[in-house]
């Protein structure tokens, strides 16, 4: 993986001095809350329902062992012992005090980490595909582009106060794990006629006006990906709505002036900075290119021994095909039965640290799904790998199943929330596992959230739940058909709210409908598709 | 020794900071639209929602480019400032209204060049703002030589 | 009654306006009728609390009751963590918020 040079620990020494001195300057009352809370949040820093909260960069994902392992001293030495893993790959500690700040961010300096830019009117962390450089059906690895831009955007002069946040994902197959239509640039590195180049999709998002991303650009070559971006983004900076904080994000823009004449202004933008020299050389990428190559794989077994059922299990749902025939991709599931989505304590970080040393080339990945992959596992070292997981509490056979559940923070952390999102998911969770249920419904992706921001991809779940407050009293309402796939697409809501219990029991009657009407081979998304909306309103409603 | 990137420049009224040794100029700025109705002025006004390009035909009579930042979070006068040094312009770009430290070396990439904050900076944290940054990751229009030019060797700017 | 409630400015904790200073425990809250503003001003300006607002509650023998749920999760902490709240060895406190 990405290892930084001296300019790139310069930077990054020079943000945690930087934001050290901001800190200190709001404690001594040079700074008032208001002139600090812009700069806070461009470093992560939120002030939350019980403290601050820190949220750290985790770029495209990816982190080796040791990084882990300070992800796990800093929840023990500065926290209470647990991280929450994020639907953007990142790690956040919801107990941080002011004062700690800057001594965290050093810590993280140390092993080239860093919380810049998690938060604020600006561009965030690149995601990235979770699989990136292991999985079979990928053009390139695209985490080489997604490091490019991560340096392009860090500190950009010009972007720091855009109308709103800007989220970019960057993918390199047509099978999408990250979401990327609904960011507000969503890359996909593709290959034509043999060369490689980047399609570019702009104007998704979530939020509380959902949008998936047209295609305003079908192939942008290597050498002008970061000047169309900056030409992109350009527009967006002079022309983003900012009358209205609800309205400004890009996908705004694009949908009131129409993809065409976003695309066209873009294009205008494009063309006068192609005369600028803005372009880092394709040495530049070259450069990064081989800190991304492919670990030393050695051929080996290329099946399991199936005798124990369990082990089989956990094998069939949380492994994922990878490049190399003898190795999978396997998946940490942060969702225990009744746990809490994404959580993991400071033991359990160590663990999966010593775990990918041991058996991912020193590397793992975080999923926007609230998981951790090993990217490279031996298929020889599953069931040692299996047995450790099994033992600390991490072998929950539940990927993509009806309790791998996405869930934001909610109520009980979340100053924006109006509903609590984590009490949902566990007991739907403990439902679905204790009644076997789980096991006959298949891919079941369902999502949770406990605002409109959408942190929790309600809208994008095959089964959505959206918190509202209803005149003080947290309520409920239920969405079908969305999707963050390939096929993307946006839930529908069912028609009026329920209470905590009755949301569940929603959950199980539509689970209900599904197990009657599904033919042979169908997910739940599907059988949706093809019957609509008609039969789960009736039979929730009726 | 005087580093022209962040030595703080010297202070006409009411502007703070400016990087410039040339004559200030000694009349009021105009808004863009009486500029572009052959106002006679060399100085202009740019609100968040003018366009700058539309000074463009007009550069060689314009001296100073005053741009307003009425709330710091509203970051379209960056963009101005670039979009005006792109095109070429030499003049001066004053950053005018609620201008903080913390956005001071933003706005030096961007091409500002004076600074008249409604309130007045520390001059030791502004001085300490313009020296935080040892390299630059982007190409602009302010003669630093970014890191991936350092890297490669090509030193577009020397 | 009307209590006031911020963070700490260093530490980031929840705080309760107590008549005299700021407490972590919401039942040590106190009516400040409509002293609000001038507390808070005051208060805030001494960097004694950060982001201070006023809330209405009730009080009873059971103690003070925030009126709305996001200000009762901020005077336990997360429901979902019991151990984490101001009290950890009562496993049904989470119905308090509710």
């Amino acid at each position: 993986m990405y290892q930084y040079d001296q300019y790139d620990q310069a930077m990054v020494d020079a943000r945690v001095a930087e934001f050290r001195d901001q800190a200190q300057r709001r404690l001594e009352g040079k700074l008032s809350e208001d002139q600090f809370k812009p700069l806070r949040l461009m470093n992560g820093l939120y002030l939350q329902l019980h403290a601050y909260m820190l949220r750290v960069a985790i770029p495209y994902g990816t982190l080796n062992s040791t990084q882990m392992h300070v992800l796990a001293d800093i929840a023990d030495k500065y926290d209470r012992g647990y991280g929450h893993f994020t639907t953007r790959q990142n790690i956040q500690y919801n107990w941080i005090k002011l004062e700690d700040a800057g001594d965290i961010l050093a810590d993280l300096a140390k092993v080239e980490m860093h919380a810049i830019q998690t938060s604020g009117n600006c561009i965030r962390n690149i995601s990235s595909d979770h699989f990136a450089g292991a999985a079979q059906d990928e053009v390139v690895d695209p985490r080489p582009y997604a490091e490019l831009l991560r340096q392009w955007s860090s500190f950009h002069p010009e972007f720091m106060y855009l109308p709103r946040k800007f989220k970019i994902a960057v993918i390199a197959s047509d099978t999408d794990r990250a979401a990327m239509r609904l960011h507000d640039i969503g890359i996909q590195i593709v290959e034509r006629d043999g060369e490689i180049g980047a399609s570019f999709y702009v104007g998704g998002g979530m939020g509380r006006t959902p949008m998936i991303a047209p295609n305003i650009r079908d192939f942008v070559p290597l050498d002008q990906l970061i000047t169309y971006a900056e030409a992109c983004l350009r527009v967006y900076n002079r022309y983003g709505r900012r009358d209205n904080k609800y309205k400004a994000r890009i996908k705004i823009l694009v949908h009131e002036l129409g993809a065409e004449e976003y695309t066209r202004q873009v294009e205008e933008e494009f063309a006068h900075l192609l005369e600028q020299g803005i372009e880092p050389p394709i040495a530049e990428l070259e450069r990064i290119k081989p800190y991304f190559a492919d670990p030393a794989f050695e051929d080996g077994p290329k099946t399991v021994d199936r005798s124990d059922p369990d082990f089989a299990l956990w094998v069939d749902r949380n492994t994922h095909r990878h490049k190399h025939d003898s190795y999978v991709s396997a998946v940490i599931s942060l969702k225990p039965v009744g746990g809490i989505p994404g959580d993991a304590t400071a033991e359990q970080m160590h663990l999966m640290a010593e775990l990918a040393k041991l058996y991912s080339f020193d590397e793992c990945r975080v999923m926007h799904t609230q998981n951790v992959v090993l990217p490279h596992v031996k298929i020889a070292d599953l069931h040692t790998l299996w047995t450790k997981l099994e033992a600390a509490g991490l072998g929950t056979p539940n990927l993509d199943q009806i309790g791998d559940i996405i869930a934001c923070p909610g109520l009980d952390y979340c100053s924006l929330a109006n509903a609590r999102s984590i009490p949902l998911a566990q007991k739907i969770s403990e439902r679905f596992a204790a009644n076997g249920k789980q096991d006959k419904l298949g891919e079941l992706k369902l999502k949770i959230s406990g605002c409109i921001n959408a942190c929790g991809h309600h809208h994008a779940g095959h089964i959505g739940i959206l918190g509202v407050d209803k005149k003080g009293v947290e309520n409920y309402q239920l969405s079908l058909g969305g999707s963050e796939a390939e096929d993307t697409s946006l839930g529908k809501i069912t028609g009026r709210g329920f209470d905590e219990a009755g949301v569940i029991d929603a959950v199980d009657t539509v689970t209900d409908v599904y197990l009657a009407q599904r033919e042979d081979g169908e997910r739940f998304l599907d059988t949706y598709n093809r019957i609509g909306m008609a039969p789960f309103k009736e039979a929730l409603y009726d | 020794m005087t580093d022209p990137q962040t030595d703080l420049g010297s202070s006409p009224d009411g502007v703070q900071f400016r990087f410039r040794d040339d004559e200030t100029v000694d009349h009021a700025s105009v808004t863009v639209d009486s500029f572009l109705e052959q106002s006679n002025s060399s100085a202009v006004r740019i609100e968040p929602g003018d366009d700058a390009r539309e000074l463009l035909p007009l550069l060689d009579r314009i001296a100073l480019v005053e741009v307003n930042f009425p709330v710091f979070g509203d970051g379209r006068g960056y963009s101005a400032a670039r979009i005006l040094r792109e095109a070429g312009y030499t003049g001066e770009i004053r950053a005018v209204g609620d201008v903080l430290v913390d956005q001071l070396n933003n706005m030096r990439r961007c091409g500002f060049d004076a600074f008249q904050p409604d309130t007045p900076m520390n001059e030791a944290d502004a001085q300490a703002a313009l020296e935080t940054w040892p390299e630059v990751y982007q190409a602009t229009t302010d003669g630093r030589t970014p890191i991936w030019d350092l890297r490669h060797g090509a030193g577009r700017n020397e | 009654m009307i209590i006031l409630t911020g963070n700490d400015l260093k530490t980031g904790a929840v705080v309760w306006w107590d008549g005299v200073s700021w407490s972590l425990h919401v039942e040590n809250a106190v009516d400040v009728g409509d002293q609000a503003g001038a507390i808070m001003a005051r208060e805030e300006a001494a960097r004694r609390v950060n982001v201070p607002y006023s809330i209405e509650a009730t009080k009873d023998e059971n103690g003070v009751r925030p009126a709305h749920i996001k200000d009762r999760v901020r005077a336990l902490g997360p429901t979902v963590r019991p151990d984490l709240t101001l009290k950890p060895a009562d496993p049904d406190i989470g119905e308090w918020v509710i």
